[in-house]
């Protein structure tokens, strides 16, 4: 069935977007990410203009992670503190990333930057999360391994600010939580992604969150973000496609509340091994484009005077 | 003598527009709504005329349908340190966001060069692009590329041979005009000819635009932003707690 979509300006089958929405959702339930880091570049694949695709995808991904977020809520695995914490670094940062992405497209290289960063920290993180798991797999095979701790002491506990959060079991300072929000806001603004990619590893690995928790708050936290961005750019470009949104939102609520069930019965190991291959498959992807010529080498876009 | 002469020249005159277009089309106004999935346009017509056509050369048509005209800028990859990267563009000032130009032969075999700069019937006569040589290195290839890019896109298109032309009097072409339209006044030309020269012309106007919910949409962004966007979010934040509460209900 075509359907004619009224900001994006394209015919497009309203199967095929139901069917993204819901792999996007499943995978979005699964691993308490967004997924705008697949969302977007899929909608480009088919053809959506890229500013529509950001700015729809923010929107999209806002309703599965709700979905998402009461899934995980029944389970108790929403901090409410680490979120918000994690959420007013995440606003700041966000707000200078919208202001950098300005800057790159008053230079016309907004495309590469978004490429490169799309490159290097989804290869980044994919890498260190899939060496992690799989060590910590291997460990967990030889008998009589020295146990690792779920989190050690470091510097990071000597700093000022402490709080208690309570469902993760810390007592740290909000500083950190603060510096990784930021962060996490700074890369989701410039990469038109909601971040959870980023955040789930950041609060495995740095902030020593228990894994139980993890996904929940990385959701939570993600709502707000991509809401702001959603009104954002249908406040400033007028590039939010509602009929494309509510497409993809019908199949992605339901493949979130399917992928977060399925989540459930995987292991963390196993969860962090499979997230991680799809975020480096992904950053392969774009790397690829970057390295190969391309079959045209000229591109038309809709332009203003100067 | 000066009389008579005046008076052979109103007379030879109307000889030469003796030929003239009746026309018409299948619709002059093309709804886009939800199943818009292209359209397809039948414009057909007559030749109207006072006296016998005229002996030699045969007759020619020509018909075009163009599309509302934007500025765009054509951008160029280069290899950079390894990786592919955008390093030139240019801007031009407009180009039409669609072209069709359907005729009853080859077009330079029917239509002279300066006919055609005159009247801007092939798509490169529509193309504004003032200074872009100074705006990148090798700027002649920036045009013939924005051609290939948009005939790939089907956005422009040449159908020569494609108008039907019975009897030297009956015409009709039809013009496919693709799912991603934009909206606007489609203007439709029609252009007769006899010696690669224009003998007659006419125009006329087909209205594109959004209906129903489409439209509703589209306004709706356009005019009340903040509202448009915080719709969208209800939107998205509705359909999140209904699935998460359909899916307890299934479970319970």
């Amino acid at each position: 069935m075509q359907l004619y979509l009224p900001i994006a300006e394209v015919s497009v089958n309203a199967f095929l977007i139901l069917g993204l929405g819901g792999i996007v959702g499943f995978l979005s339930g699964m691993f308490g990410v967004g997924g705008g880091f697949l969302i977007t570049p899929l909608l480009f694949f088919i053809g959506v203009p890229p500013p529509v695709a950001v700015a729809t995808g923010a929107n999209q991904v806002v309703a599965s992670s709700i979905s998402g977020v009461l899934a995980q809520l029944r389970r108790k695995g929403v901090d409410f503190h680490m979120g918000g914490v994690l959420l007013a670094g995440g606003i700041v940062g966000s707000a200078i990333g919208v202001w950098v992405f300005r800057l790159m497209t008053a230079a016309g290289q907004i495309d590469l930057f978004v490429q490169l960063s799309y490159v290097l920290f989804l290869g980044l993180i994919g890498a260190m999360m899939l060496q992690e798991s799989l060590r910590s797999i291997l460990r967990a095979r030889k008998p009589g391994a020295p146990i690792r701790r779920s989190h050690v002491h470091s510097w990071v506990h000597g700093l000022p600010l402490k709080m208690k959060f309570r469902a993760s079991g810390l007592y740290i300072s909000v500083i950190p939580p603060l510096i990784v929000g930021a962060l996490v806001g700074f890369l989701a603004a410039i990469m038109g992604v909601g971040g959870g990619f980023i955040m789930v590893p950041a609060m495995i690995y740095l902030l020593g969150m228990p894994t139980k928790v993890v996904i929940g708050t990385s959701l939570f936290q993600i709502i707000f973000v991509t809401a702001f961005t959603t009104v954002m750019h249908a406040v400033t470009s007028q590039t939010v496609d509602m009929l494309l949104a509510l497409i993809l939102i019908l199949g992605g609520v339901v493949g979130a509340q399917i992928g977060t069930r399925v989540g459930v019965r995987l292991k963390a190991e196993q969860l962090r091994i499979l997230l991680s291959l799809l975020v480096l498959a992904v950053a392969v992807r774009i790397a690829v484009d970057l390295l190969l010529q391309p079959g045209e080498l000229y591109s038309v876009a809709p332009g203003v005077l100067p | 003598m000066i009389r008579a002469l005046v008076l052979l020249i109103a007379l030879a005159s109307p000889a030469l527009a003796q030929e003239t277009i009746v026309s018409g089309l299948s619709q002059n106004r093309v709804s886009i709504t939800a199943d818009f999935d292209g359209s397809e346009i039948l414009i057909y017509g007559a030749v109207k005329r006072d006296a016998p056509a005229p002996d030699g050369k045969p007759l020619e048509v020509i018909i075009t349908v163009e599309g509302p005209s934007t500025p765009v800028t054509v951008r160029r990859k280069a290899r950079v340190a390894g990786i592919w990267v955008n390093n030139a563009e240019v801007r031009v000032d407009s180009a039409p966001s669609f072209y069709a130009v359907a005729t009853t032969g080859p077009l330079r075999h029917i239509l002279s060069e300066t006919e055609n700069l005159r009247h801007a019937i092939t798509i490169e006569r529509l193309i504004r692009a003032v200074g872009i040589s100074a705006e990148a290195e090798q700027s002649g290839e920036f045009i013939p590329a924005l051609l290939r890019v948009r005939t790939n896109e089907d956005r422009y298109r040449v159908l020569e041979g494609k108008v039907e032309l019975t009897e030297d009097t009956l015409f009709r072409a039809d013009v496919v005009l693709p799912a991603n339209l934009t909206e606007g006044e489609y203007k439709v030309r029609l252009f007769l000819l006899r010696d690669k020269r224009v003998v007659a012309k006419q125009e006329r106007l087909i209205g594109v635009r959004k209906e129903g919910l489409e439209r509703f949409i589209f306004n709706l962004a356009q005019e009340r932003p903040l509202i448009y966007g915080l719709i969208s979010l209800a939107l998205a934040a509705l359909a999140g707690w209904g699935a998460s509460a359909a899916f307890r209900l299934i479970r319970a």
